[in-house]
């Protein structure tokens, strides 16, 4: 397989052809943030968090193929505010209540804004009036909590390739929606996927909760990225 | 309920249950029920074999699809700046006294729904409407009178047009009341055209040859971005594909333009023709008009237009004479949404999907329609292909200026003696324009449209050219008598309207920075204030993910750049003042209480 050799930061890094910019640099020990992007999904850049700048452009690092000789910039001081901006703009935009959400230490939003140092967010908060859909056998959707990734969107769909979940609306009334029928018929095991795949706690599966006591989750014992960077 | 049951499969019939042509489906439902129910939606998805979700999503992205009843008549009032300028206010009081129910909603027999829209394409002739696909322009409270009654009385509302417009708007296939205002005639599109001699000229080199006049041109896009048009083919053509396509861009959704509308009706045989001159450059077979919900009055008539030009031989097989080049046009209509003017949410809108822009790369020269290189030009662009092909590259490049070849369409409104179509050289400078248009003494002009520019006095003696004032066309004149912050925030409306919400710094952030300018326009800003909003700018236009949040901040960024004192007249002497209003926040509350706030100041 070809390589390309691309610099991060002035780091020489090595890719294989056809990887995206975030991908690369997890493989060479660089930490970009993301969010609405998810091994074996199709990426989708809705988040913005892994914004880069490639030869002076910002650019999605996660929908950017990397390409011989690339310069990108990473962690440099505007980009890391930047980002912070969208992790701010996520909490404003819906209603998040950490401390009595299922998935809180396992959100990669809240851990987002912990490793971003998020006290308070510089934008007034715009309590949006948002449904919960507890009307599925299997899963609950609550829209307070939902960013939009699309995750569900692309990841789960059924055998014949029909999407469970889809987009309603657009702009600031964009929302995600199931598919009545189809939600329905779907299996547990899609059920636990589709709520491992969110990565905040918008759809969570029926019947279980607080299985793994707070204090002991993912996040809360080594903070997001730092897996990637060693 | 037979009745969805028999139109819905009626509908999906007959576009054979393509679900390319799930808007056309939709739209058909759409126009026989006035809805798209939820009944309707899980038909259409059984029938087509595609997730309710999924036909529920593009129905509710579209602005002209309503899942519920939106009336027998339905109004649509354009709500742009310039329709506001001109009146929009007493017109839309007047619907509603005489309707007997406010904008947004249906009257109680059902009948009538009045609803607000997006720019229609009319800024030189507003405060406009379209009423069930018919365009009504010069609205005055008498005349709106007159169509309340048509309307409750149950007229036709093509019956209610009075007098015809301009040239082909008197045809028999179009029969609209709006006219074309074409004020200054120049040699690249309004000059005599003779229907077929692109094509023969064309045909008789190689496609390479077509391609190198067009970059012998340096011919730049004229639907905004300006990419230059000979790379754009030239990339096309060298992408592998089995196929190629040609998309002709006529969704003409910023504010303010309508060139692209009176190029339609004037002289749609050099625009097709000019699609037919790229599909021999890129190779394509297939060309695709998209083209906005808002001129389906045009439709009858274009489809007339190509059928002409298919007895002519211009299109069709062995096109132009050519043996082996076949082409051929086909019209798809859109359904009310500004991003699908941008060229990949556009391919996505005519493969029958919710107008959400792509991620890029891959490019639609490399990836377009249906997965295949595809070109997608702006129909000004096409029309100046034609042009060039009979009178030159060079004669072309002859005229404007270094980087901004050629001439221009301007589409010129507001507060303007003589609002209308100008063809004008690139490189006019701006006091030139205004002094043509009758806008002297004007405060400020809006260059791009809401996307665009705000400039001010200073900025006059600038040209307008790709260097210094680009503009895909639109030309707004404001005068000094306007609260120059209202047209700010109506522009801000707009893009939040139309952010197809598909990433967060566009969604979220273009309602926060506009909340911020209301603090400030309501007196509660202070210096922080405007600082921040400044800062905010950035972060949406740095961060979005395709032009339309890139821009959207614009109206603000550029009016705090260039009308600071504006800003500032407004701002409390204090570091800090809060947002929070505490009569607003106790509402609700006391809605539910049934007792009045009692606060101290109000
Ligand atoms: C939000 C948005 C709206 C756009 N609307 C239009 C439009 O209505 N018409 C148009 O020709 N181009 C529009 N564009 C530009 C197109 O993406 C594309 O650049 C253009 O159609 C290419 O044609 P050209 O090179 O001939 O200009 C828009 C772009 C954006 C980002
Ligand atoms: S910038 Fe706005 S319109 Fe463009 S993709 Fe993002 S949300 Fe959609």
């Amino acid at each position: 397989m070809s390589e390309l050799t691309f610099f991060i930061d002035n780091k020489e890094c090595k890719a294989k052809k056809g990887q995206t910019i975030t991908e690369a640099a997890r493989d060479n020990g660089v930490y970009i943030p993301t969010l609405c992007d998810y091994p074996g999904i199709r990426p989708a850049g809705t988040c913005r968090i892994c914004t880069v700048k490639v030869n002076g452009r910002n650019m999605a690092g996660c929908t950017t193929p990397v390409e011989e000789g690339m310069i990108v910039e990473n962690k440099t001081a505007e980009l890391e505010d930047m980002r912070k901006a969208i992790i701010e703009m996520l909490f404003v935009e819906g209603n998040h209540m950490c401390p009595t959400c299922e998935k809180s230490g396992n959100c990669d939003l809240q851990a987002l804004g912990y490793r971003y140092t998020m006290m308070v967010p510089r934008f007034p908060y715009l309590w949006p009036s948002r449904e919960i859909d507890a009307s599925m056998p299997k899963i609950v959707i609550d829209k307070n909590r939902c960013i939009q990734c699309l995750r569900c969107v692309r990841g789960i769909t059924t055998a014949d390739g029909k999407h469970i979940f889809g987009t309603l609306h657009r702009g600031d009334k964009t929302r995600i929606s199931a598919d009545p029928e189809l939600v329905a018929a779907m299996t547990d095991e899609q059920a636990q996927k589709a709520m491992d795949i969110c990565p905040v706690g918008a759809i969570l599966k029926r019947e279980v909760g607080f299985k793994v006591p707070m204090g002991k989750r993912k996040y809360d014992s080594a903070p997001i990225g730092s897996d990637i960077e060693k | 309920m037979g009745n969805i049951a028999e139109v819905v499969s009626k509908a999906v019939e007959s576009y054979q249950k393509d679900p390319t042509r799930l808007l056309d489906v939709i739209r058909d439902v759409q126009d026989a029920l006035g809805q798209v129910s939820d009944e309707a939606i899980v038909q259409i998805g059984h029938l087509m074999n595609l997730s309710k979700v999924d036909v529920e999503g593009v129905v509710t992205f579209y602005h002209f699809f309503s899942k519920s009843p939106v009336g027998k008549y339905t109004v649509y009032l354009n709500n742009s700046a310039v329709a506001v300028m001109m009146g929009r206010g007493a017109i839309a009081k007047a619907f509603e006294k005489e309707v007997g129910c406010s904008f947004g909603s249906l009257s109680e027999d059902g009948k009538i729904g009045l609803y607000d829209t997006s720019c229609i394409g009319m800024n030189d002739q507003e405060p406009a409407a379209i009423i069930n696909g018919v365009v009504f322009t010069n609205l005055t409270e008498k005349r709106v009178k007159e169509l309340v009654t048509g309307m409750k009385a149950g007229r036709n509302v093509s019956d209610m047009v009075k007098d015809l417009g301009d040239g082909n708007n008197q045809s028999e296939l179009v029969k609209s009341m709006v006219k074309n205002n074409i004020r200054q005639r120049g040699s690249v599109l309004f000059a005599p055209y003779e229907s077929g001699s692109a094509l023969r000229k064309a045909v008789a080199g190689t496609p390479e040859d077509v391609i190198n006049e067009i970059k012998n041109a340096e011919l730049r896009g004229r639907g905004g971005a300006g990419f230059p048009t000979g790379m754009k083919w030239d990339f096309c053509r060298r992408a592998q594909g089995e196929r190629h396509y040609v998309v002709c861009n006529a969704d003409e959704g910023e504010p303010g333009t309508f060139k692209d509308r009176v190029i339609l009706t004037e002289i749609p045989e050099m625009l097709f023709e000019g699609m037919a001159v790229a599909g021999y450059a890129v190779g394509a077979a297939e060309g695709i008009l998209y083209l906005r919900a808002e001129y389906m009055y045009l439709k009858k008539f274009l489809e007339k237009v190509l059928d002409d030009l298919r007895k002519k031989n211009i299109l069709g097989k062995n096109a132009g004479g050519k043996t082996g080049f076949d082409f051929d046009v086909k019209i798809q209509m859109g359904a009310g949404a500004y991003i699908c003017g941008e060229e990949s949410a556009l391919i996505q809108s005519a493969e029958g999907k919710r107008g959400e822009p792509r991620n890029r790369p891959p490019f639609p020269v490399q990836r377009g329609y249906g997965g295949y290189p595809t070109t997608v030009n702006n129909v000004e662009t096409l029309c100046a292909v034609s042009r060039i092909m009979v009178e030159g590259g060079k004669w072309f490049a002859s005229m404007g200026t270094v980087q901004s070849r050629g001439m221009k369409l301007l589409s010129v409104s507001g507060d303007c003696d003589k609002p209308g179509i100008y063809e004008v050289e690139w490189g006019i400078t701006l006091e030139q324009l205004l002094k043509t248009v009758g806008g002297s003494g004007a405060q400020a002009v809006v260059i791009g449209g809401p996307s665009g520019t705000i400039v001010g006095k200073e900025a006059f003696g600038k040209k307008v050219c790709y260097q210094e004032l680009g503009t895909g066309g639109s030309v707004i004149v404001i005068s000094k008598k306007r609260n120059l912050l209202e047209i700010v925030h109506n522009f801000m409306e707009f893009f939040i309207e139309e952010s197809c919400g598909w990433c967060v710094p566009c969604r979220a952030g273009n309602v926060i920075i506009t909340n911020k300018l209301e603090k400030i326009m309501a007196g509660n800003g202070t210096k922080t204030d405007l600082a921040e909003l400044e800062s905010w700018c950035k972060i949406v236009k740095g961060m979005s993910r395709c032009g339309l949040g890139q821009t959207s901040p614009n109206p603000i960024a550029t009016t705090i750049a260039n009308f600071r004192s504006l800003y500032e007249e407004k701002l409390k002497k204090v570091e800090y003042e809060t947002g929070f209003d505490l009569l607003k926040s106790v509402q609700e509350s006391c809605k539910v209480a049934n007792r009045k706030p009692k606060i101290e100041g109000h």
